[in-house]
């Protein structure tokens, strides 16, 4: 810990506790945060492509989490460095933009702090090979955009879309049956995409699971599902062209916000008290009757008595639905979600061609299918798979494979995957460098092989000799100049990837780079990392 | 404790064995670490007590997690496996023996994250097909036994998961082909269910009367006419008498007693099913309360209370009933009335009971009373109270809906009636599920065999490394049929071989006959079981598999720190 004297010779205190705290200065603190960013992306380097490698990850209560998405890792393994913090939010942020993609941005960004590192020890200044480092993933943006192709795809053609999803989902656990899912994800999006405003609100997409059956099960749909059942076990389980209460009201004697007291102190107060409260339960339930409803769900809980009423007039209910599906279900069935009995309405109900309960399995697991709803455009993809955390990855790559549609439908630019776009734009970016005269030039060089480290990964994972691999594919590239030729994982015998139909979006690559060299400016500026030292 | 024991005899060699095996990989890592030029120690990322494992020896942490659980439950596969002792930790310390694979790896208490998934595929399987919960588990492991061989020969991961796959489509093709459908047939679809259950049971503990309990099961099941909902069948253990002392009752048996003073027979009963406040009938208006000035209006409001009360049981009574089933308590003061009237009043029917009894008599679950003309009453012919050992239970005979029934189950003991309530529960679960998917194949072996066959055809016509993965897998599949002859102390390597042979003729049935210790016809022997169960042994042991062979480092964060409680 340095520290400054005044003219006496006396320290002065500049931070408080100063001599409970570690520092790092200068080039000591960069190579310290360089070397923990590259640690992060050294675990998930593995887990890059088709035949990237799962982890498991135990949480502190032990469950146990089986993924191979950048994301989700990262999030789950609790770092404590703060430069490895740094690498967690720029996979989510990348999460939250992109949706895909999560690995492969902190695999570039480990990449350009390795090169980074190596010119520091040449003595360059960080900053310069920061402002090198801009410099060059302007280029490599820029690159991206002349090899991108537009395609396109109409709600009838969705092939280029499917195939897009599929190269998402390829690297993960559930590419045995990816085609099913893909094109499960994009009827999904297609069906509440806005084509006109070229949006998707995903929160439209609902994504379910259950244990129990195979992954082939999956399916799309075209409704909303309900993890309840009838309130009580008599009530009809099916229901055909339901007109639907969605109440938030409970069906209980009412509880005003008030403070307040009834007294009873006469034998006629008491009388009178309990036929105001049986009226109360028949003014409730003949209000919703009168109303024309044959569904009632609500999100709290019903009285016994209120229960058998409702059973007895034949309006099946369902109660204590959940806030957010309450909403999707009032989005779906075009109704309005109504807080007081005194408010409904026949125009507030909302609209579905079919209502049912379905049971699974041996025990009495059951759920509600809301289908054919007024406004259709409300889905849910419900996902079947052998084990918890089967199902759950299925979730996560299905989240993953959605973004990536929604991603086309927003624009629909793409670009070549299996890393033939990384290897095409170090191929601009090492010929554009020359251009440059200052010290940057240096960076930009390191930028291109930094880029290489993709592809690298790539033919890593999948059993290949790395470096042969790479310099073949390259100069195959700049002898035949063309920027499809990429690492061939999964031995399909060409390495074209115009053959191959491997596309990723133009955005999330151009998202990747943007973001990966934000991160790595940032990291090479911190020259002082001062911390409270472990007590 | 003999389970637990050895359990941790194993964990035991475990952590022996893990040592010594990661001192070995260690070495080169750690001169790697010596040359890494860095001058400052590398930067810890995690958290303190995180612990990362990588590469080999994850993969090392997780095959040897699976592999000891799946020879934790590998014995008790089979109609002679054996059974497990478990103690519970908590209060009492309760004994449980059984031999389910699903409630012995329940109750483990696991830290191994592999071991995890395995013991999830095995609850699933419970949840979703009732039986084959130990052989899902036998078979991932040995997948991955299988696998761990194949990786130390430097085959990647991807490539077995990619041959398994192929291998699994195919086992399941094959098997495919050889089922047989009765669903047309109802004399003999019924043999098949006969067959089945026979099947099931004969590895548990009522083996002994397995031809006994195996029609109880298929009438039972029988009687759902096709659906899955095996909340209609009652299992009611009484301890007492022999297993063999076990019924089934085509009625509705009900664990209650009837009132005091109340007719202990009723013929022609119509009954109220209710789920109402029968103790004190609260006003439900929030915050009501009484408050009153002196003694005497005290006792007017108790009076008036009272009179509701009476008033509730005359409406009941207007019903027309004589039999008032209630899910909540009856007090002292309404059973009384009810038993002056002359109606049979049982309280504190549980939930489920109340559930089933409406199902069965077909009356509604009814809350409110104030129009008798419109509530459907449920019926039945008769209703007594009949003693079985020394309890007294009421029974409803005659209902009218006979989709219900209830299995009365005597046994010597608590663990007794315990673990063959859970046999007869796979064997419930296992039928009703073969009432919807009527494919049936034969027993012992017999499917392993025939996949076997087509995987191993598989692997030769598949050029690359796939193959080794394809052969592996078929490798598998065998250890089943040898463990089972192990477990029964036969000579597993001449049995299955002889059985290998005998497959190779077109169209065998052979498969393995424990009881002579020899390869038989499993279809004379009549030993059968239900494609699903095989079908969805076979893809989740082929998922789980997989789902571990992909990891390639596990990252286990520090446990959440607990307060000290002295």
């Amino acid at each position: 810990m340095a520290l400054a004297f005044d003219e006496y010779g006396r320290p002065f205190i500049i931070l408080k506790e100063q001599d409970q705290k570690t520092r790092l200065r200068g080039i000591e603190a960069q190579k310290a945060n360089i070397s923990a960013g590259k640690a992060v992306a050294r675990i998930l380097r593995t887990s890059l492509g088709p035949k990237g490698m799962d982890k498991i990850l135990q949480s502190p209560d032990g469950d146990v989490t089986i993924t191979n998405d950048g994301a989700t890792i990262l999030e789950q393994m609790d770092v404590d460095n703060q430069i490895a913090k740094l690498m967690v939010e720029l996979s989510r942020s990348q999460d939250y933009e992109i949706g895909d993609g999560t690995t492969g941005v902190v695999v570039m960004a480990g990449a350009l702090l390795e090169q980074a590192e190596r010119l520091l020890e040449r003595g360059i200044h960080p900053i310069r090979i920061a402002e090198g480092y801009e410099l060059a993933s302007r280029i490599a943006v820029e690159h991206l955009e002349h090899i991108s192709q537009k395609f396109d795809f109409g709600t009838e053609d969705i092939e280029p879309l499917v195939q897009t999803c599929m190269t998402t989902l390829s690297s993960k656990i559930v590419n045995r049956c990816k085609r099913h899912l893909a094109e499960i994800s994009v009827k999904a999006v297609l069906s509440v995409a806005d084509l006109e405003r070229k949006d998707v609100n995903l929160d439209m997409i609902k994504v379910e699971g259950k244990v129990g059956g195979k992954l082939e099960d999956t399916e799309l749909i075209y409704g909303i599902t309900v993890d309840k059942d009838m309130s009580h076990p008599q009530m009809p389980k099916q229901i055909e062209d339901a007109k639907i209460a969605i109440l938030t009201c409970p069906f209980e004697p009412p509880k005003p916000k008030t403070k307040h007291k009834v007294d009873i102190d006469t034998v006629e107060k008491f009388q009178t008290l309990r036929l105001q409260e049986q009226k109360y339960f028949d003014d409730m339930v003949q209000k919703c009757k009168d109303v024309g409803a044959t569904l009632v769900i609500c999100q709290w809980g019903f009285d016994d008595e209120a229960n058998h009423l409702l059973m007895h007039r034949n309006l099946p209910a369902v109660r204590w639905v959940g806030g957010v599906e309450l909403e999707l279900i009032a989005i779906a069935t075009g109704g309005r979600i109504v807080p007081r009995f005194q408010e409904l309405t026949p125009e507030k109900l909302g609209r579905a061609g079919l209502v049912r309960e379905r049971s699974f399995g041996t025990t009495k697991d059951k759920m509600l299918y809301i289908e054919h709803c007024a406004n259709s455009r409300a889905v849910t993809i419900f996902i079947r798979g052998g084990n918890k955390m089967m199902i759950e990855e299925t979730k996560r790559s299905i989240h993953d494979a959605l973004c990536v549609a929604r991603n086309l439908i927003r624009n629909n630019s793409i670009v070549y995957g299996g890393g033939s776009t990384e290897i095409s734009c170090s191929i601009a970016v090492e010929a554009a460098s020359d251009k440059y005269p200052g010290v940057e030039q240096y960076a930009i060089r390191a930028f291109a092989d930094a880029l290489d480290s993709i592809p690298m990964a790539l033919a890593e994972n999948s059993g290949l000799q790395p470096i042969e691999t790479l310099s073949a594919v390259k100069s195959q590239q700049i002898k035949e100049n063309n920027p499809h030729y990429g690492i061939d994982c999964n031995d399909v015998g060409t390495n074209d990837m115009r053959q191959q139909d491997v596309f990723e979006t133009l955005i999330g690559k151009q998202q990747q780079i943007l973001l990966a060299t934000q991160v790595v400016k940032m990291i090479l500026k911190i020259d002082d990392v001062i911390s409270p030292s472990h007590y | 404790m003999s389970s637990s024991i050895s359990y941790w005899i194993k964990d035991a060699a475990l952590f022996l064995f893990l040592p010594l095996i990661q001192g070995f990989i260690r070495a080169p890592e750690l001169e790697l670490l010596s040359t890494a030029l860095y001058p400052m120690a590398i930067e810890r990322i995690l958290k303190d007590d995180a612990n990362e494992e990588k590469g080999e020896r994850a993969r090392m942490a997780s095959f040897v997690g699976a592999i000891a659980i799946t020879d934790l439950v590998k014995t008790t596969l089979g109609p002679k496996g054996m059974d497990k002792i478990l103690q519970s930790t908590g209060r009492g310390q309760e004994v449980t023996v059984t031999n389910d694979g699903a409630t012995i790896l329940k109750s483990l208490h696991i830290d191994n994250p592999a071991a995890k998934v395995l013991i999830d595929i095995s609850k699933v399987q419970d949840d979703e097909v009732g039986d084959g919960t130990t052989s899902v588990v036998v078979l991932a492991g040995e997948l991955l036994r299988e696998a761990e061989k194949l990786v130390a020969a430097k085959i990647h991961p991807m490539t077995i998961i990619s041959g398994y796959r192929m291998a699994a489509e195919c086992a399941c093709n094959a098997l495919l082909q050889r089922v047989v459908d009765n669903k047309d047939n109802a004399v003999k679809f019924k043999m098949d269910l006969m067959k089945i259950a026979m099947t099931t049971l004969s590895s548990k503990i009522l083996s002994q009367d397995k031809v006994y309990f195996a029609q109880l099961a298929v009438d039972a099941v029988m009687r759902l006419k096709g659906s899955t909902n095996l909340e209609a069948i009652q299992i009611i253990k009484k301890p007492g008498g022999s297993l063999s002392d076990s019924f089934l009752d085509e009625g509705f048996i009900l664990d209650k007693k009837i009132g005091l003073g109340q007719p202990k027979r009723i013929e022609n009963a119509k009954i109220l099913v209710a789920n109402t406040a029968m103790d004190t009938d609260k006003v439900k208006i929030y915050g009501a309360r009484v408050r009153v000035d002196s003694m005497s209006k005290v006792a007017e409001i108790e009076e008036a209370e009272k009179e509701k009360m009476r008033e509730k049981v005359q409406k009941i009574i207007a019903h027309g009933i004589n039999c008032f089933v209630n899910r909540q308590l009856i007090y002292n003061f309404p059973e009384e009335l009810f038993a002056d009237a002359g109606i049979l009043a049982i309280e504190h029917a549980d939930f489920d009971g109340i559930e089933r009894l409406a199902l069965v008599t077909g009356g509604e679950i009814a809350s409110t009373f104030d129009n008798p003309e419109s509530v459907k009453l449920g019926h039945c012919k008769l209703i007594e109270e009949i003693m079985i050992g020394e309890d007294k239970l009421i029974h409803f005979s005659g209902v009218e809906i006979g989709q219900a029934c209830t299995i009365v189950l005597r046994g010597a003991s608590h663990h007794v009636l315990d673990e063959a309530e859970r046999s007869l529960h796979d064997a419930l679960c296992v039928l009703s599920q073969t009432v919807n998917d009527t494919r049936v194949v034969l027993g012992a072996g017999w499917p392993e065999m025939v996949m076997t066959k087509a995987v191993d055809e598989l692997a030769r016509q598949t050029p690359g490394k796939k193959s080794h993965a394809i052969e592996a897998f078929s490798r598998a599949l065998i250890a089943i049929p040898t463990i089972i002859a192990d477990n029964a102390g036969l000579d597993s390597a001449d049995l299955v071989a002889q059985l290998r042979a005998e497959h190779h003729k077109k169209e065998c049935n052979a498969g393995i006959d424990v009881i002579t210790g020899s390869v038989g016809d499993m279809a004379e022997l009549a030993i059968s079981e239900s494609f699903k169960v095989k079908q969805a042994v076979l893809l989740s042991a082929t998922e789980a598999a997989e789902m571990i062979l992909r990891v390639d480092e596990i990252i286990t964060c520090a446990p959440r720190k607990r307060e000290d409680r002295m």
